[in-house]
C-alpha cells in the first residue's frame, strides 16, 4: 500500500475523546436517516467517516455541528453532556466544520467569507467597526500558508477555483482555533494535485493536536491519511476499525454492504 | 536571490487592474452613471432654472422622501428579502401619528417614539411570518399590503368620524420643541447669512429664495451614510450581505440570519414611518392614499441603485442616487415641454436597463458565464 508511506501515523493517541456521540439517530419525517451511530474523536487522530452517496455521513456530522438536534442518542464534548441549538453554539464550542457545500457566498469577497460571522472590530461604542486591514492581511496571510496567493482579498469568493475555494474553507476552520475539524468530502470535486494538497492540510492540522474528522466516500483518500475508519450504511455503523486492522477492499465491501461490489468487482476483474 | 522572493508574493496571473476595473465593481456605478445621463439630458432640455439652487430643492424634496423608502428596501433586499407592505405603511404610520397628536392630544416626545414603536412592531410580524413560515416575503408583504391599507381606511373613518382624512396636525404639533426636527427647514440661519452676503438668490425684499434645505433631504443624506457604514464598515453588515447572499450557508457559518432579517423588516418599516412623520407635518393632514404604490417606486429605486433581485449584493449610496435620478424625472419634465406621463415610460425603461445591467455585474463577479 503506497498510500501508507506517504504521511506519519501515529499510534492512535489513547487519550479521552474530545466528541463521543452514542446511539446517535435522526429521523426527517418519516424518513430514518440515522439509525444509531456511535463515534468519537481524540485530539491529534484523523477519523474517517466512510459511506455511500446518502449513506447518512452529512446528516451525521450536522448533528454533531449544531445545524441538527438528533431525534434520539447522547453528545458528550470534553465529558460532559452537551446539546448545540445552533452551529454557532458547536463553533464556539471549538468545533469547526467545513460542510460538503462550504458554506461560502459566491458574491461575497474572500475575505467577507473568511470572517463571517466572527468579524473582528476596532474602536468602541457607535465608531465599532470591522477592522479590515487585519482582515485583508489574515486572509491572505493564512491563505499563502496553505500554499494559495490570492490575486486580492477583495476578490470574489465566485470566481475562485473549486479547491481554493476549499481551501478558503479549511483555513478558515483552522484559523479560529477547532479543537475538532470536520470535513465533509473536502476532496469528492478535486483534481488530483488539489486532493493531496487537502490531504496535506489534513496532516497538518493533526499535527497540532486537533481532532479532523474526514468524510469520503474514497477509500483511497481515507486511507491516505487516517488513523481510524467507522463506515455508515444505510444509517448504520458497521463499526470502527484501525489503521492496519482493515485492509482496502474489506473497507469497500462494507461500504458497499457487502456482496454486490464483490460480485461487480469479479466481473470487471479488479478494485473498483 | 532576495528579488525573487520578493517577487512570488505578487501573482503573475493577476492583470493590473486600472480604475475602471475597479470601479466597475461596485453596486452603485449604474446609478451614477444614470444620474450623470439623466443630467446631461435636462441640461440639454430643460429650463436653466432645474439646476438653481431652489430647482435642486425642489427635485431633491421628492427624492429624500422616496429615497428614505429606498434605502431601507435597499437593505432589506440586500439581506434576501422584499417588502411590498412599506406604501401602506406610510398611510398607516401617518394615520397612527396623526391619531396620537390630533385625536388623543399627545406631545410629540411621544408620538413619535411610540409610531417608530408601533412601526417596527408591524415589521417583526412582517418578519417573523416570513421566517417562521419560510415563505418569500414577496406573498406575505403583499398580503400585509391591502390588510394595512384597508387598516388605514377603516381606521381613518374611526377616528374623523366617516371621513377619509385626518386634519388639524399642524396646529396640535405647533410650538412642540421636537417639531423642528421632523417638519420646516434645516439650516434656516445659514442660508439667512448666504443671502445676506449675495452668495444665493434672493427676493426682492432680501429674503433668501430658499429658506433653508427641507428637513427630509437631511434626514435622507443621514440615513444614506449611516447605512452605508453598517453595511461596509461594520460586522452587522457583513451578516447583512451574508444573509442574503447565501442564509443557510451564513447561519452554518454562525451568522445570526433569522435575527438579521427581522431587523431589517422592522428598520424598513421605520424609514416608512420616518417618511409617514414628515409627510403628515408637513401637509398637516394625513389621508388613506399616502404612500400609495411607493413600495414599487422604493424596489425600483434599489434596483436601479444596483441592488439584486436574488439577495446578497447592492448598496445604499446605489439606492441614494436611484431615488435622485426618480426625483430628477419627476420634478425635471416639468421644467420641460414633454408631456408629464412619459414619467411612467421612463421609470419601467431605467428599471429594464439597470435589471440587464445588474445581471451582467453579478454574473462578471461571480465569475459565472
Ligand atoms: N433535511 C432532510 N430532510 C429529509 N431527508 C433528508 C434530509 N437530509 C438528509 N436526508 C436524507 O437522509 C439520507 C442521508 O443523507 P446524507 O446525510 O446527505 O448522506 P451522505 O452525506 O452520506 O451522502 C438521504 O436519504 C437523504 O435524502
Ligand atoms: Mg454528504
Amino acid at each position: 500500500m503506497s498510500e501508507d508511506t506517504k504521511f506519519h501515523h501515529g499510534d492512535v493517541p489513547d487519550r479521552a475523546p474530545i466528541v463521543e456521540m452514542k446511539d446517535i439517530e435522526k429521523h426527517f419525517g418519516n424518513i430514518i436517516a440515522l439509525a444509531g451511530v456511535s463515534f468519537d474523536v481524540k485530539p491529534g487522530e484523523c477519523h474517517c467517516l466512510l459511506g455511500d452517496n446518502g449513506a447518512g455521513k452529512s446528516t451525521f456530522i450536522k448533528t454533531m455541528s449544531g445545524v441538527h438536534k438528533p431525534t434520539k442518542g447522547e453528545i458528550y464534548f470534553e465529558g460532559k453532556p452537551m446539546s448545540f441549538d445552533s452551529p454557532r453554539d458547536a463553533m464556539e464550542a471549538g468545533i469547526a466544520t467545513v460542510f460538503q457545500d462550504l458554506a461560502m457566498i459566491p458574491l461575497m469577497s474572500v475575505t467577507r467569507n473568511f470572517f463571517m460571522g466572527r468579524e473582528p472590530t476596532k474602536g468602541s461604542g457607535p465608531l465599532k467597526r470591522l477592522d479590515i486591514d487585519k482582515m485583508n492581511a489574515t486572509t491572505m496571510e493564512e491563505m499563502r500558508r496553505m500554499g494559495i496567493n490570492l490575486r486580492a482579498p477583495d476578490q470574489a469568493v465566485g470566481t475562485l477555483s473549486g479547491g481554493e475555494r476549499q481551501t478558503v474553507a479549511i483555513a478558515r476552520a483552522v484559523y479560529f482555533g477547532a479543537k475538532i475539524l470536520i470535513l465533509d468530502e473536502p476532496t469528492s470535486a478535486l483534481g488530483v494535485r488539489q486532493t493531496s494538497n487537502v490531504l496535506a492540510t489534513i496532516d497538518k492540522v493533526r499535527k497540532q493536536g486537533i481532532g479532523v474528522v474526514f468524510i469520503s466516500h474514497n477509500v483511497r483518500h481515507a486511507l491516505a491519511v487516517g488513523d481510524r475508519f467507522t463506515v455508515l450504511n444505510r444509517g448504520k455503523t458497521l463499526g470502527t476499525a484501525k489503521r492496519g486492522e482493515i485492509s482496502p477492499e474489506e473497507l469497500q465491501d462494507l461500504m458497499a454492504g457487502g456482496q454486490e461490489l464483490a460480485e461487480l468487482e469479479g466481473s470487471l476483474g479488479g478494485t473498483v | 536571490m532576495s528579488d525573487s522572493t520578493s517577487q512570488s508574493a505578487v501573482d503573475e496571473r493577476l492583470k493590473s487592474e486600472g480604475f475602471g476595473a475597479r470601479l466597475m465593481k461596485r453596486p452603485e456605478l449604474g446609478a451614477i452613471a444614470g444620474v450623470i445621463l439623466v443630467t446631461a439630458f435636462f441640461l440639454a432640455t430643460a429650463d436653466p432654472a432645474m439646476f438653481t439652487l431652489s430647482g435642486v430643492v425642489n427635485f431633491m424634496t421628492p427624492a429624500s422622501q422616496l429615497g428614505i423608502l429606498a434605502i431601507g428596501a435597499a437593505l432589506l433586499m440586500i439581506g434576501g428579502e422584499f417588502d411590498l407592505s412599506i406604501g401602506s405603511m406610510v398611510a398607516f404610520a401617518g394615520l397612527f401619528f396623526a391619531a396620537a397628536t390630533v385625536t388623543m392630544g399627545l406631545p410629540l416626545s411621544i408620538a413619535i417614539p411610540a409610531t417608530f414603536a408601533f412601526a417596527a412592531l408591524m415589521g417583526s410580524l412582517n418578519g417573523f411570518i416570513v421566517i417562521r413560515s419560510g415563505l418569500p416575503s414577496f406573498i406575505v408583504t403583499l398580503a400585509f399590503l391591502f390588510i394595512l391599507r384597508g387598516l388605514s381606511l377603516v381606521g381613518l373613518k374611526l377616528a374623523t368620524g366617516g371621513s377619509t382624512q385626518l386634519r388639524g396636525v399642524r396646529d396640535a404639533v405647533e410650538g412642540d420643541w421636537l417639531a423642528p426636527f421632523f417638519s420646516g427647514d434645516a439650516f434656516g440661519g445659514l442660508f439667512a447669512w448666504l443671502a445676506e452676503n449675495g452668495l444665493i438668490e434672493t427676493f426682492k425684499n432680501g429674503a433668501p429664495k430658499v429658506p433653508g434645505f427641507p428637513i427630509e433631504i437631511v434626514w435622507f443624506l443621514i440615513i444614506a451614510l449611516l447605512a452605508t457604514w453598517v453595511l461596509l464598515r461594520t460586522p452587522v453588515g457583513n451578516w447583512i450581505f451574508a444573509a442574503g447572499g447565501d442564509a443557510n450557508a451564513a447561519t452554518n457559518s454562525g451568522v445570526p440570519v433569522r435575527k438579521v432579517k427581522i431587523s431589517l423588516f422592522m428598520v424598513t418599516a421605520c424609514c416608512a414611518a420616518l417618511v409617514a412623520i414628515i409627510t403628515v407635518m408637513d401637509a398637516g393632514s394625513t389621508d388613506a392614499r399616502r404612500g400609495f404604490q411607493k413600495e414599487f417606486e422604493a424596489i425600483i429605486a434599489a434596483v436601479i441603485g444596483g441592488c439584486l433581485l436574488t439577495g446578497g449584493y447592492g448598496s445604499a449610496i446605489g439606492a441614494f442616487f436611484g431615488a435622485t435620478i426618480f426625483g430628477m424625472v419627476v420634478i425635471g419634465l416639468t421644467y420641460t415641454s414633454f408631456d408629464q406621463d412619459w414619467f411612467q415610460v421612463f421609470l419601467g425603461g431605467m428599471l429594464l436597463i439597470a435589471v440587464l445591467f445588474n445581471n451582467a455585474i453579478r454574473k462578471r463577479v461571480t465569475g459565472e458565464r
